[in-house]
């Protein structure tokens, strides 16, 4: 196990600046998980820690050692990589062996570490096939068992299961995620799927052009987001933003939208706001925090709108609707049977103890 | 019978008529290429009687070795071994060398994207343009007539083909399976042997037969290079030609013996050589 440090990290290709100046620090054991949009620096900063690439400036510390000029070989690290990188020249036993013969280890030991990580990995049975014989999600399977065969004090994800079908992958994930439960490692997972970095997670670092936009639990991540680009990253379907103006009235603090509607913030939220009373904000709501008003005492901090759905996605178990409020298209999370058709007109319930608010010039989360 | 099965009846026919077409144009242009090979190894088993013979003998009545065994009495087949050492040294250097080059351009852009192109443009550079200029060095060297001279000659020859052909195959090498490698504990020199050399195998075997092939025809190099101290079999097979008269049985008896190195060589080889070739050409 391994405790890793990322002190002022640099990183350039030419005149694209990839990483900007990240610091970082990763327990013993956690699952980190790194996410972001593709070109944000992610692998880049995965590869640094891996001594593939070098930095430009900072130091990467493993266990309080500096390790910036330490050989990719001598780091102890193992590293997935999204194409598998297996040798097609070789069958599945000689893969998972490669990195031990490179180490030269023991035949003896060598053969008994292979069949228990093939074991624990269900691929027992395939040592003999080649790669070209082996299918996506077998394929990957060899590919974490190179790793964990290997017993090194960091493990590396980079995309693993980006080429995989949608079935396989949370098939895997789940297996990746009791895999670290069993093993307990220190382990950095990059994707560029949130759905993977909310599941797998201990501690999501969410990196936006070479910088650290928010990092911390994945719940604290979704409910209490720092900026625009965090709230609007993470949750599927995606955060509505509706732009509005915070206004006061009768001592209460109330978003008006472009169409003249006005949403009441509940107190506790309202207390922070009123000194920007009168200016421009921008109204963030999850699709799932809004639902049918089934009648019923009104409950503090919601507030009702009637909409005309005019976009009706059922998904089985629940329904996505999608209507127009303050000019700006919305996305709503139904019960299943909430809307039977387009331009049903409902009136929803919008939860505004858990909206959020965000400053538009600076896009930060108020 | 009607219109449709008259055509499925029509069909099979018609299409195993165009194989046998097919096939018979194969064999035409197969022997029409490959009897003069067979002319000429049929001469080199003929007696004297029955090379000049007319109408001609096509098959000899007997095998016999007369004429191979002149060219071993008169160590005159000492040159195919000369040609054989130049030959399979200059390869198995310039294919060392070359690799490594080429990895470097390929991996670590050594040199830009131009040197590249400047190292295959010295081969473009016609042999007769700079024999004689490299004749007079090796005079000044005292190289002249050496198998050292001739193996680096034809290693500097070469070189610039290996590294373009292997630097093509070198990038082809998912870059991922090299950093797994490096990850997993190789160093860089582990990663070439366990990873690019078994990865390009193909391509490997390919440009060696080339490169091989190359040495094995020179003429040029080898004629104004060598006197007789590491005579070539090219240069050899002159000598049997003269003003006068042609020494038939020799010149077919030492084709045979030069020709049949290779010729094991490619049909060994002919299975990467194919897919080697092919893979080259994609890659241009």
């Amino acid at each position: 196990m391994a405790r890793l440090r990322l002190v002022g990290l640099h990183k350039s290709y030419g005149k694209v600046h990839a990483v900007r100046g990240i610091d970082l620090e990763i327990p013993e054991g956690e699952f980190t998980v790194v996410v972001g949009p593709s070109g944000c620096g992610k692998s880049t900063l995965l590869r640094i820690i891996a001594g593939l690439e070098d930095a430009d400036q900072g130091t990467i510390e493993i266990d309080g050692v500096r390790i910036n000029d330490v050989r990719p070989r001598d780091r102890n690290v193992a590293m997935v990589f999204q194409s598998y990188a297996l040798y097609p020249y070789l069958t599945v036993f000689e893969n998972i062996a490669f990195g031990l013969r490179a180490r030269k280890v023991k035949r003896s030991q060598i053969d008994a570490a292979v069949r228990d990580a093939a074991k624990t990995l269900g691929i027992g049975a395939l040592l003999e096939r080649y790669p070209r014989e082996l299918s996506g999600g077998q394929r990957q399977r060899v590919a974490i068992g190179r790793a964990i065969v290997r017993d090194a004090r960091l493990f590396l994800f980079d995309e693993p299961l980006s080429n995989l079908d949608a079935q396989l992958r949370d098939e895997m994930r789940s297996e990746i995620k009791r895999l670290h439960q069993r093993l307990g490692k220190t382990m950095i997972y990059v994707t560029h799927d949130q759905i993977e970095a909310m599941t797998l997670a201990d501690r999501i670092v969410l990196l936006r052009d070479g910088v650290i936009e928010q990092q911390g639990a994945p719940l604290d991540l979704f409910e209490r987001p720092a900026t625009r680009f965090v709230a609007g990253f993470l949750g599927s379907p995606a955060i509505n933003f509706i732009p509005a103006e915070l206004a006061a009235e009768h001592g209460a603090l109330s978003l008006r939208l472009k169409d003249g509607r006005r949403l009441d913030l509940p107190p506790a939220r309202a207390a922070g706001l009123v000194a920007r009373a009168g200016k421009p904000a921008i109204l963030g709501i999850r699709p799932e925090h809004m639902a049918l008003d089934r009648g019923g005492n009104a409950r503090p901090g919601f507030v009702m709108q009637e909409v005309m759905i005019d976009l009706v996605q059922p998904t089985g178990s629940r329904l996505y609707g999608t209507f127009m409020l303050g000019g700006q298209e919305v996305v709503a999370e139904l019960g299943a049977h909430d809307v039977s058709r387009p331009g049903e007109r409902v009136n929803l319930l919008f939860d505004m103890n858990r909206a959020i608010v965000v400053d538009p010039e600076t896009e930060r989360v108020l | 019978m009607t219109a449709a099965s008259l055509s499925a009846w029509r069909g099979p026919r018609r299409s195993t008529l165009r194989l046998i077409a097919r096939y018979a144009a194969a064999i035409v242009v197969t022997i029409v290429f490959l009897f003069p090979v067979y002319w000429l190894f049929m001469i080199a088993f003929k007696t004297p009687d029955e090379i000049f013979h007319a109408p001609p003998v096509w098959y000899p009545a007997s095998i016999q070795f007369d004429n191979f065994a002149v060219l071993f009495k008169d160590r005159d087949a000492v040159t195919v071994g000369n040609s054989l050492f130049i030959a399979g040294c200059s390869t198995l250097v310039s294919m060392f060398l070359g690799t490594l080059c080429a990895y470097s351009l390929a991996r670590f852009k050594t040199g830009g994207e131009n040197l590249a192109v400047w190292i295959i443009s010295q081969r473009m550079v016609p042999p007769i343009a700079i024999v004689f200029p490299l004749f007079l060095l090796y005079v000044w060297l005292g190289w002249v007539d050496t198998y050292y001279g001739m193996i680096l000659l034809y290693t500097a020859f070469n070189l610039p083909y290996v590294i373009w052909m292997m630097r093509g195959y070198i990038e082809d090498v998912p870059i991922d399976l090299e950093q797994s490698a490096l990850v997993d504990g190789c160093t860089r020199w582990q990663v070439l042997m366990r990873v690019v050399f078994p990865m390009v195998r193909t391509g490997l075997f390919a440009t060696a037969v080339f490169t091989f092939v190359f040495a094995w025809n020179d003429f040029i190099f080898a004629l104004v290079m060598t006197r007789s101290a590491v005579t070539t079999y090219p240069v050899q097979v002159t000598h049997y030609f003269g003003a006068q008269s042609n020494f038939w049985a020799k010149i077919a008896a030492m084709s045979m013996l030069g020709t049949l190195p290779v010729l094991i060589a490619v049909a060994a080889l002919q299975r990467y050589l194919v897919r080697g070739i092919s893979l080259g050409a994609v890659k241009g």
